[in-house]
């Protein structure tokens, strides 16, 4: 470490410390993995999500330039990423335990897959235009000044002349892009915003040209090069906001680097395998190839390709498909198809197709030019036929179309989409999400629908335990105090529709009824003796319980002292934990989390081993005890997730699992009703849980056990009923609802082919920017609306003075600055008061909950489960 | 008059020296990583000595 104590001026700098031990342990096993992973003559990427200052480059470079084997290092702040060139031999996983070791988090970076990000052609293309013909306005400009403060005869001829070998190359380099475009709509027999553009800035080049020639008294050489450079700026805006975009994009898929463990352990490229190899999947890994396993047993994780939230058992025989994720014990897997052949990659070719028969959405600035372009030419060609009718005189009537046809050429189109989708997109971006689509955000403000799928989108994927009382231990969305009046009630699952509505009390009483419903279903499963405790402990959370607990403070609502926990018997709980301590399951790492918050010391056991894809048994006092699937341990198999505890051979106890809920799911749900929008749950999983989420929630709409097909169909079918829906969804399961609907937004977490055919990725783990999204695309839309407005008021105005023939070039060009200016302007208010309407939009929806426990400290319990799942999808 | 036969070719060529300057700017990846650049220069690492 070289960082200097004075630049720790950057108090958040201290650069995670506990991290740094782990990381030393891990490092002598990715070294392991890292062998054979060789590098070549292309620099090392890593990326560094941590950094932010200048002693994180010093100390980033400084550690990775001491390493053997390393030329050089350099580190790039804006894209929180170093690119290293390395002797061959020193891999990148090396380097990232080395800086992980550090103490700054680094991950590898897959260099292929950030290949097209290294150089932004188009950007440069587009800048080194930009630049020209700025050059070129500026002088031609200043030229013109001179001409119209009353230059005149061999010295405005001269000017002229000058200012036509200035601008013909300028225009003729510069207004390519123009020209290429308008040229291709003209093959394709279409009219496109271009084909104005170029048809007015080839005429008032060529008429300037030929007015010179003639000793003429105006040219227009200068709004031939302010109309490129307005709408040049308009193209790159355009470009740099897609650009970040795909950059951002790439950077997610180049994270997950494509690589297998062969069974000898050495670390090989996905591309490098052939069916028939043997191939090692570690637990908690994700499986990178189809295979049948040969060897272990273990349980699977389909959740992402699926939506079940049960995890599946698997041994010898069992067909694994590429992207389920491996839970307990190692499996040793034949390939049976690798890479571009295996099911991952055939289910993101399907989703190609259904990219390409997506219904064709016409932005708004296509529509608005599919009017204004015949428009303008009809008016110009009216212009020069009346006035030749009129005047007989070709060059005047020539001289007046041409005015016409700069006046009204759509400069402040050009610039008022574009200026407005960067800012609202850079405005989106910093609130973690990134707009993939160019017309995703008008397509977003016209959404009245909102589908959610379930696993992995609404819940993490993780479970954690429910409590006797219906509280869940973590208590994440649980548990929320809710000041009603004089007194406070606890409200302990449906925090938002119970917020919603007016009565409250009612609300309460029908939700009491279906608590009692689910408590009757957990009883039932749990056999007898079960039930009734299970139905008091949860009458008692339901009233008044807890609420002393709750209005008195947070800290104390997230231990619940064992002895509260009804059901279970303190010794049950210590050999439980014991036993759940002893296991990488997720059931089991939940289990222990919570039994140990609760203040359960664990039981002594001897002879703990686990049975892969069954669970754990040990001694307990020479007595068997084991915690394991239900089929395992002779009980009933429910639909709810839940493990079994066995003692000796007396009947299993219980312990009820639910999905953890992502970080402003309810927020999202809750904004996204208040807005109006009717909000509907499809899932892949089992009815229980579905039903429970949708309760949890406050969703009256939900669909249990849906296929990929029949997801794809209800949101085709509510499209035909004249519905605009938007898909929030992360599983491949999802990938053709996503791509039929109107617009499609994905988490971070999400595999690479869904996240590819969604328009809208979220970055961050929460749900919640989804409410301001809606409400920033609407803005946006607005503002572009009203760009369009001003465009057209401008118009008005000046079209009728061209078509008199009173347009001079000093009007022209006054006119089309300030129009540009003005849009641009318009464009920008988005950034300023769009926020500030967000965030009393975010502190209204809080008010319905006040008094409501703080989000941020009941997630702060769940810090565990959220850094595994980022292990995971890593 | 005769004035200009001198000023304008050498406004030309001040404008044409900011452009060459833009493009070498940008062909030189000076534009890559505006965040990391604005801080560099706060790091005490070659202040004493240049870096190679």
């Amino acid at each position: 470490m070289s960082r200097q104590p004075h630049i720790a001026a950057c108090p958040a700098c201290v650069a995670l410390p506990d991290t740094a031990a782990i990381a030393a342990q891990d490092a002598g096993r990715d070294r392991a993995h890292g062998q054979g992973a060789g590098a070549g003559e292309a620099p090392l990427l890593l990326s560094l999500p941590g950094i932010h200052c200048a002693g994180c480059i010093s100390g980033v470079e400084g550690a990775l330039t001491r390493q053997p084997g390393v030329i050089s290092a350099r580190v790039n702040l804006t894209l929180k990423r170093v690119s290293v060139q390395a002797a061959e031999g020193v891999s990148a996983l090396d380097l990232a335990a080395v800086l992980t070791a550090a103490g700054y988090e680094a991950w590898e970076l897959d260099a292929a897959s950030l290949s097209m990000t290294q150089t932004d052609a188009r950007g440069r293309y587009l800048l080194t235009r930009l630049a020209v013909a700025f050059f070129a306005m500026m002088n031609v400009m200043l030229l013109s000044v001179a001409v119209w403060s009353g230059a005149t005869d061999a010295t405005r001829d001269m000017f002229h002349w000058i200012s036509a070998a200035i601008a013909l190359p300028a225009v003729a380099f510069c207004a390519q892009p123009f020209f290429i475009s308008a040229w291709a709509a003209l093959r394709g027999r279409r009219l496109n915003m271009d084909v104005p553009i170029s048809l007015a800035i080839l005429l008032a080049a060529g008429m300037s040209l030929y007015e010179t020639s003639q000793g003429g008294e105006a040219a227009y050489f200068d709004a031939a090069l302010s109309l490129t450079l307005f709408l040049l700026a308009g193209r790159y805006l355009d470009h740099r906001t897609r650009s970040v975009a795909r950059s951002a994009a790439q950077h997610l898929a180049a994270l997950e680097v494509p690589r297998a463990l062969r069974a000898d352990g050495e670390s090989v490229a996905l591309s490098d395998l052939k069916p028939g190899d043997l191939v090692r999947v570690l637990p908690g890994t994700r499986v990178p190839v189809d295979g049948v396993v040969t060897e272990g047993a273990s349980e699977v994780d389909r959740s992402l390709l699926t939506g079940e939230s049960l995890p599946v058992r698997v041994s010898v025989e069992a067909a694994l498909s590429a992207g389920e994720v491996n839970l307990t014990g190692p499996l040793l897997v034949r390939v049976t198809a690798a890479g571009a052949d295996s099911s991952l990659h055939r289910m993101a070719d399907l989703v190609a197709m259904a990219e390409s028969a997506r219904t064709r959405y016409t932005s708004l600035a296509d529509r608005a030019a599919r009017i204004y372009a015949p428009a303008v030419h009809l008016l110009a060609l009216l212009a020069f036929a009346g006035w030749l009718w009129l005047s007989g005189d070709i060059r005047l009537a020539l001289n007046i179309a041409v005015a016409v046809l700069i006046i009204t050429c759509p400069c402040a189109l050009g610039l008022a989409v574009p200026a407005v989708s960067t800012a609202a997109s850079g405005r989106l971006f910093k609130d973690g999400m990134l707009i993939k689509d160019a017309t995703a955000l008008e397509r977003l403000a016209e959404v009245d629908v909102v589908v959610f799928d379930k696993t992995g989108t609404l819940t993490r994927g993780q479970p954690e335990l429910v409590m006797p009382g219906g509280n869940a231990t973590a208590g994440s969305g649980a548990g929320r105090v809710e000041g009603s009046g004089e007194a406070h009630r606890t409200e302990l699952r449906t925090e938002y529709t119970e917020a919603q509505s007016e009565a409250p009390g009612d609300g309460a009483v029908a939700h009491a009824a279906a608590g009692a419903v689910q408590v009757a279903r957990q009883g039932e499963a749990a056999g007898a003796g079960l039930a009734a405790g299970y139905g008091e402990g949860h009458a008692e959370g339901q009233g008044d319980g807890h609420s002393e607990g709750h209005s008195e403070g947070h800290a104390e609502e997230l231990v619940v002292p064992w002895d509260h926990w009804g059901a279970w018997r303190r010794c049950d709980l210590e050999i439980t934990l014991a036993l759940a301590q002893g296991s990488a399951h997720p059931l089991s790492r939940a289990l222990a989390g919570a039994l140990t918050q609760a203040g359960v010391v664990a039981a002594d056991l001897s002879a703990l081993r686990e049975v892969p894809g069954d669970g754990i048994e040990a001694l307990w006092q020479d007595t068997r005890v084991r915690l394991g699937r239900a089929a395992w341990l002779g009980a009933v198999v429910t639909e709810q997730t839940a493990t079994w505890l066995q003692i000796g051979t007396c009947a299993p106890v219980m312990f009820p699992f639910r999905d953890h809920l992502r970080e402003g799911a309810a927020e999202a749900v809750f904004a996204l009703q208040d807005m109006g929008h009717e909000v509907l749950l499809l899932s892949g999983d089992v009815p229980a849980v579905v039903s429970d989420l949708a309760a949890q929630l406050g969703i009256s709409r939900w669909q249990a056990g849906a296929s990929p097909a029949e997801k794809a169909a209800q949101v085709t079918a509510l499209k035909q009923a004249g519905h605009k829906v938007l898909m929030v969804g992360d599983g491949l399961n999802d990938t053709a609802a996503l791509a039929a609907a109107h617009v499609s937004i994905s988490p971070a977490s999400a595999l690479e082919a869904t996240r590819v055919v969604s328009d809208i990725v979220l970055l961050g783990t929460s749900l919640a920017p989804l409410g301001a999204a809606l409400r920033t695309a609407r803005d946006a839309t607005r503002r572009i609306r009203e760009n369009f407005a001003i465009a057209a008021g401008y118009n008005a105005i000046a079209v009728p003075l061209a078509l008199a023939g009173f347009a001079t070039p000093l009007a022209a060009a006054l006119a089309m600055s300030s129009s540009s200016v003005l849009v641009s302007l318009n464009a920008l208010r988005l950034r300023g008061r769009g926020r500030a309407r967000a965030v009393a939009g975010e502190t209204a929806g809080r008010g319905n909950t006040v008094g409501s426990v703080s989000s941020g400290q009941s997630f702060g319990g769940q810090a565990p489960g959220r850094q595994s799942v980022g292990g995971e999808t890593q | 008059m005769n004035v200009l036969v001198y000023l304008i070719p050498v406004s030309l060529v001040l404008g044409g020296l900011g452009l060459v300057t833009f493009f070498w700017a940008l062909r030189s990846s000076q534009f890559e990583d505006p965040e990391g650049d604005s801080r560099r220069f706060l790091s005490p690492d070659y202040d004493d000595h240049p870096k190679e």
